[in-house]
């Protein structure tokens, strides 16, 4: 009788405390680099942050800050939502790493997750997606559909995960077309739709009519249909409105799939630090439709191109490939490792300028 | 390296287009900081503009609707402004701050159902004859109305302060507002009228922005052209032609530095990013060694007891 007892008091207690614990929600914060509206990067944080709330529904509770400057202010934005009671909190630019990990410091019982940097910590978790293979299909389609053998590429900041865009749709490029040459401009912002405008017009004045972009706003796009017959991609987002003409087809960022999953660890108790990159074969980068604008063979070559790198056929770094200064980096049919991509600070041979330092 | 890719005519016409934002929110400020008022809130101001400009060309499909609207919500909205420090007499520094804040806000939500909408294309207005001259008539006559709006809208001010009585009136009330109360002028209403001015500019360069230069909204638009244009006054010495000689430069080493990007110079691009900063500041500093100062009164609160 008195066992039972105590068995029972137990199961109730046992009972309650999962319904106190169901009952606290868990509070995820997102620290953004543009505005949720850019359309592009941002924009599908955002999204992402959206499919949490409909997943968990009132289970999670997000919170998120929009237009944090890289830099100081960022560790301050960071530090303000750790003290709100954020459980996990999603840093989603390069320019946050060192906030992240000096917060994450401060706080050891929040779990943090960094987008595309290379520190981690105890609870810093890191993540990003292999746009270069994105990249690699764009610079087929861009290689084949250019008459004036000029592509223009507008550039953000001289980090690892730009050089290795730059150089995998040069590679891919000039596979498609031994003529073509890369014109790049680094515009030193992630987000100025004014300054993004301004460099694929000069681009276009120049000569190019294919214009690739790193930066986030639509302004490139629009910028190339004024100019009329001048083609882009849409960056980080479908960029869906630009189609079919100028934007032929894009690069899309799911991060959903990731951004639920880590949610739940954290509910489950489970998280702790990973390192994940992931490519188009698992699905955190999406190839938006390629538009009618491109001709049916050179549409079924990028498919095709695209297919063998999601079944892992094929690897956009794949040799024989040489550096800028014509030292030999990969010998016939090796494959770039991670480690060489991931701080990737020298352009292929055949790219002309300066990587800034 | 191919510097033959740049073409001189393509360059100096895009020098025209990048210069006339901050050209417009610039003499507009420049006109409020003369009557002794600091408006910080440029950048509010622009951002309000661009989208009133925008959603009102959306809607009627007229970019000269557009423009008006874009005036007209960028003056209303500095009137928030003249509220706050003409009648309230609150700190214009703070309230300038919070202006733009809350213009970054507000644009945002009115904004949200425009993006990724294209808005009807602003005509360029080419001047007969003048444009079919070889060269010249590239770089100044074939523009979009704005561009010469720009240019005859420093030219008024100028005329303005410099001959007229109601320029004299204005700078009395920013150089002395407590003499300029004395004399019997309405300095409140003055600044008021002055605050609004700045304002319909700043709402016309944001505009310009979202409905020529880019064409399209995004949240956040403008990015600090407000910023520059405020910098810029200051480093003209409250001289309108030296705002525009500063937006000029401004703008002019901008699109050059991307083209030199772009032709491949060897200059490292920190160099060439940072260089419209720094030629402009440079060459409107050395300019103002003259005996130029800002208007005595700038900043300073009004009340018609002191």
């Amino acid at each position: 009788m008195k066992l039972t007892h105590i068995l029972a008091s137990a199961a109730m207690a046992l009972g309650l405390a999962t319904a106190a614990v169901a009952q606290d929600k868990t509070k995820v914060g997102f620290i953004y680099v543009g505005p949720v509206g850019d359309g592009g990067w941002t924009y599908e944080h955002d999204q992402a942050r959206k499919a949490v709330v409909e997943h968990f529904g009132d289970k999670v509770e997000t919170v998120y800050q929009e237009s944090v400057p890289e830099g100081a202010d960022a560790e301050r934005a960071i530090t303000q939502m750790a003290l709100q009671g954020a459980d996990l909190i999603f840093t989603t630019s390069f320019g946050y790493m060192d906030a992240t990990i000096n917060v994450a410091k401060k706080f050891p019982d929040v779990k943090f997750e960094h987008a595309t940097g290379y520190k981690t910590a105890e609870n810093v978790s890191i993540y990003s997606a292999r746009f270069y293979e994105g990249r690699a299909i764009q610079g087929h389609i861009a290689g084949k559909m250019t008459d004036s053998n000029i592509v223009g590429y507008i550039a953000s900041f001289p980090i690892p995960e730009v050089i290795r865009g730059i150089n995998s749709a040069y590679i891919h490029a000039r596979k498609a077309n031994p003529d073509v040459e890369f014109k790049i401009i680094w515009a030193y912002t992630w987000f100025d739709p004014a300054k993004e405008a301004d460099a694929a017009k000069v681009l276009i004045e120049q000569g190019a009519d294919v214009i690739l972009q790193h930066t986030d706003s639509t302004a490139p796009l629009a910028a190339a249909q004024n100019a009329g017959d001048v083609i882009g991609f849409g960056q980080a987002s479908d960029m869906a409105e630009y189609k079919p003409s100028p934007r032929v087809s894009s690069i899309i960022d799911n991060w959903a799939p990731y951004y639920i999953d880590r949610v739940q660890a954290v509910m489950d108790g489970t998280w702790e630090t990973k390192d994940t990159w992931d490519g188009i074969g698992p699905g955190m980068v999406g190839i938006g439709e390629i538009t009618e604008a491109v001709p049916e063979d050179v549409k079924a070559e990028a498919l095709a191109l695209k297919e063998a790198i999601a079944n892992g056929e094929y690897h956009p770094f794949t040799g024989p490939l040489n550096k800028q200064d014509g030292t030999p980096w990969l010998a016939e049919g090796e494959v770039a490792d991670d480690g060489t991509l991931l701080g990737m600070d020298f352009y292929v041979e055949g790219l002309t300028g300066e990587i800034p330092q | 390296m191919d510097l033959s890719s740049i073409t001189p005519a393509l360059l100096l016409a895009s020098l025209m287009v990048a210069a006339t934002p901050i050209l417009l929110a610039g003499i507009g400020e420049l006109v409020v900081e003369r009557a002794g008022v600091l408006n910080l809130g440029v950048e509010g101001m622009m951002i309000t503009g661009a989208i009133f400009g925008f959603a009102a060309t959306i809607e009627t499909g007229s970019p000269l609707v557009g423009f008006a609207a874009a005036a007209a919500g960028g003056a209303l909205l500095s009137l928030l402004f003249a509220l706050l420090t003409q009648i309230a007499l609150a700190n214009q520094v703070a309230s300038g701050l919070a202006l733009t804040l809350f213009g970054l806000g507000l644009s945002s939500l009115l904004g949200q159902d425009y993006v990724g909408l294209k808005p009807t294309p602003t005509p360029s207005f080419n001047i007969p004859l003048l444009s079919d001259i070889p060269f010249l008539g590239h770089v100044l006559f074939s523009h979009d109305l704005m561009v010469y709006f720009g240019l005859g809208l420093v030219a008024a001010v100028w005329a303005l302060l410099k001959y007229s009585r109601a320029g004299l009136i204005l700078r009395a009330v920013g150089e002395n507002h407590d003499a300029a109360h004395a004399l019997g002028y309405k300095v409140v209403r003055i600044r008021i009228l002055a605050i609004m001015f700045g304002g319909a500019c700043a709402g016309l360069g944001g505009s310009y922005i979202s409905l020529i230069r880019v064409p399209q909204w995004t949240e956040g638009m403008t990015s600090g052209a407000g910023w520059i244009a405020l910098a810029l006054v200051v480093f003209a010495s409250w001289k309108p032609g030296r705002v525009l000689l500063g937006a000029w430069l401004f703008g002019g080493v901008t699109v050059l530095q991307l083209n030199l990007q772009a032709a491949g110079l060897a200059i490292p691009v920190e160099y060439l990013s940072m260089s419209p900063y720094l030629i402009t500041i440079l060459v409107l500093v050395i300019m103002s060694a003259d005996k130029s100062r800002a208007p005595a009164s700038l900043g300073r609160i009004f009340h018609a007891s002191g």
